[in-house]
């Protein structure tokens, strides 16, 4: 067996901007063997050590826990540290990679991001235990395994911003949370010796800011690097209000709710009549421009001849002894 | 080859909104010589929305789902993203907790049933792709697609969350008793053609338009979310998403826009009105179901594939 280092010879088209001086962002591409071993923050050292001295990232532990030195490439989102060079050549099926700040529109320079507004939003979410502890306990506070397992995997957030900066939502609703705050949320939520849960959840069930609006896209979950799962935790949170009802009535929540009314009726989902029952009969006119265009190509089904399933019976029996939460 | 034969879970969009969609899928399984039994007995998914409110209840309706698909000794495929997403994630939930699983079946007793996890559960898409295979289908093409760009929109619920799809969603391979993890092992059987979805390069629709013999449209949005999830409850989001995808599309010189999920389909086509007003400039982009763009490769009558039920029209049939 050779003893030769076998590289692969990798193109970096890599984004370069510094707030204070350029007008406009540019690239520049730095070319390099690159081994089976390195990282992506190998190769960001390495532009700033072989190549530019002036190329700015954020690197702190270099071993996936203090969070600092995500990016993006080509889209896609790694925390630097974590992430291997040849298994993206694999993925994009390249040999040229885009190396992007999580952000661009937030870049103070190169791959600096202005995380301002990520922090602010975890701030407004209470990220800490709200809890009223003697000041000389005589004994600890006692949690069982079973309720820390209730936590998840949502501990575990390094709060890099890889799904903040990967959410859609956050791209065009200024005002939404965004993924790693609610999974933060969640966590202190799901603490048995915390005690703001309702003063959490009466934030994130505002529309606009709150749970409602995500897309339920999953690009939360793709983009961490430790698996916390965030849309698991925001599906728990849309749980939670339910549970504790704090459930408002508005067009989210009785969006949820309408999918058992029409299951319990029909087994399937009665398109038109989830509409109706979420948007309210007067709030349902906005929608009528599509739906007569839906019509004409044969689209809407009517009220009496809507489908449904076989052996609705046993959907019935099953709603009804399974159901357990109340609006 | 053996007869592929599957249960087909149909999702409420295709009997509903999407009529096209059964259509065209019934039209090419036909073709192609594929059998699929309706299941009929089915009822919603919840489509991420009833999960919202009671998890329990979704995922008793899931598993009764696919217990009827069990029956019959078949596995399913799904023609919806978000049926398949929520079938799947009942599956993976049920197959990997024992506990969870016989509470569930102890509700499926009251009627009867018991969910075991012996049928996969697989989009259409992935099962034409890798039980009839894309070579076999380029055999069948009579009218070459190879005047158009056509630009794949993927859909978020077939190739995100990657882990339960590289699991589920490519695998051809009988899962036998138990299902899950063991049945598995540690290499699942990647989709031949594309190794596995990867969300963030997916290519298997690409390569389907190519066997179709059109052009696929290299484009940024073709993984990108169409916000049909907070349509009601967040139009502002929904319509950007939608927009930007569709501009996307435009700009790379689409002719028009193909996907294999109905819910994406529903915003792409009939909301193009709107978006344009929201995104501030025109939009024409005619939007076909994956067996539609099939069908019309394989010479199917465009009524057969229900191309008179598309909102925005496919002037070019």
């Amino acid at each position: 067996m050779s003893s030769e280092r076998i590289t692969k010879k990798l193109t970096f088209k890599t984004f370069r901007f510094n707030a204070e001086t350029d007008f406009l962002p540019y690239f520049k591409t730095y070319e390099m063997e690159v081994g089976k071993d390195e990282l992506v923050l190998d190769i960001l050292n390495r532009i700033k050590w072989e190549f530019d001295g002036s190329f700015s990232y954020r690197r702190s532990c270099r071993h996936g826990i203090c969070g600092s030195c995500s990016i993006k490439v080509n889209g896609k989102p790694v925390l630097s540290c974590k992430q291997n060079v040849w298994e993206l050549v694999e993925i994009f099926e390249t040999d040229t990679l885009l190396l992007e700040p999580q952000s661009k529109k937030r870049v103070v320079k190169d791959m600096i991001i202005d995380k301002k507004d990520f922090w602010q939003k975890h701030a407004k979410l209470k990220p800490y235990l709200e809890a009223e502890i003697d000041e000389h306990p005589e004994e600890e506070i006692r949690v069982s395994p079973h309720e820390a397992e209730q936590l998840l995997e949502a501990d575990y957030c390094i709060q890099c911003g890889n799904c903040y900066y990967a959410c859609p939502v956050v791209e065009v609703n200024e005002e939404y949370f965004g993924p790693a705050q609610f999974a933060k949320a969640y966590r202190f939520n799901a603490d048995v010796r915390d005690n703001a849960k309702v003063e959490r959840l009466e934030k994130v069930r505002e529309m606009g800011p709150g749970v409602w609006d995500c897309v339920k896209c999953f690009e939360c979950a793709e983009a961490c690097p430790k698996d916390v799962d965030p849309i698991g935790k925001i599906t728990k949170l849309h749980n939670q209000i339910f549970e504790e009802g704090l459930a408002q009535d508005n067009v989210a929540t009785r969006h949820a709710v309408g999918f058992k009314h029409s299951i319990v009726k029909h087994g399937l989902l009665d398109e038109g009549e989830l509409v109706r029952y979420s948007e309210g009969t007067l709030g349902v006119m906005k929608h009528l421009p599509e739906a007569i265009a839906m019509f004409k190509k044969g689209k809407i089904v009517m009220p009496w001849n809507m489908p449904k399933s076989e052996k609705l019976d046993e959907i019935k029996t099953l709603v009804k002894s399974s159901s357990k939460v109340k609006f | 080859m053996a007869k592929l034969k599957y249960a087909l879970y149909t999702g409420c969009t295709a009997r509903e909104s999407t009529p096209e969609l059964l259509m065209s899928t019934m039209a090419v399984a036909k073709k192609l010589g594929i059998e699929l039994v309706l299941l009929d007995e089915a009822s919603c998914c919840g489509a991420s929305h009833l999960q919202d409110f009671d998890d329990f209840l979704s995922l008793v309706l899931n598993a009764r789902n696919i217990c009827y698909a069990e029956k019959q000794e078949l596995d399913m495929v799904t023609i919806c993203n978000t049926c398949q997403l929520n079938t799947v994630m009942t599956k993976e939930r049920l197959d990997s907790d024992e506990d969870l699983k016989s509470q569930v079946n102890e509700k499926l007793a009251e009627v009867g049933l018991e969910y075991k996890g012996t049928s996969s559960v697989r989009h259409f898409l992935y099962a034409i792709i890798d039980d009839y295979g894309l070579d076999k289908l380029a055999e069948q093409v009579v009218k070459p697609l190879d005047d158009f760009n056509i630009a794949a929109f993927y859909g978020c619920h077939n190739i995100r969350p990657s882990h339960l799809h590289k699991k589920h969603n490519t695998v051809s391979a009988d899962v036998g008793e138990g299902g899950g993890e063991e049945a598995f092992g540690d290499a699942p059987l990647m989709s031949k053609y594309n190794g596995g979805e990867n969300p963030y390069n997916p290519t298997s629709l690409d390569r389907l338009i190519e066997a179709l013999k059109g052009k696929s449209v290299d484009y940024e949005s073709k993984n990108k979310c169409c916000g049909f999830h907070a349509d009601l409850q967040a139009p502002h989001t929904a319509h950007r998403l939608t927009g930007t995808a569709l501009l996307d599309a435009i700009d790379n010189d689409a002719d028009m826009m193909v996907t294999p999920c109905p819910l994406c389909h529903l915003n792409m086509d009939v909301k193009q009105e709107s978006v344009a007003k929201e995104m501030g400039r025109d939009i024409k982009l005619p939007v076909l179901h994956l067996p539609q763009l099939i069908g019309l490769a394989l010479g199917i009558d465009p009524k057969e594939l229900g191309l008179q039920h598309n909102v925005t029209e496919p002037t070019f049939v």
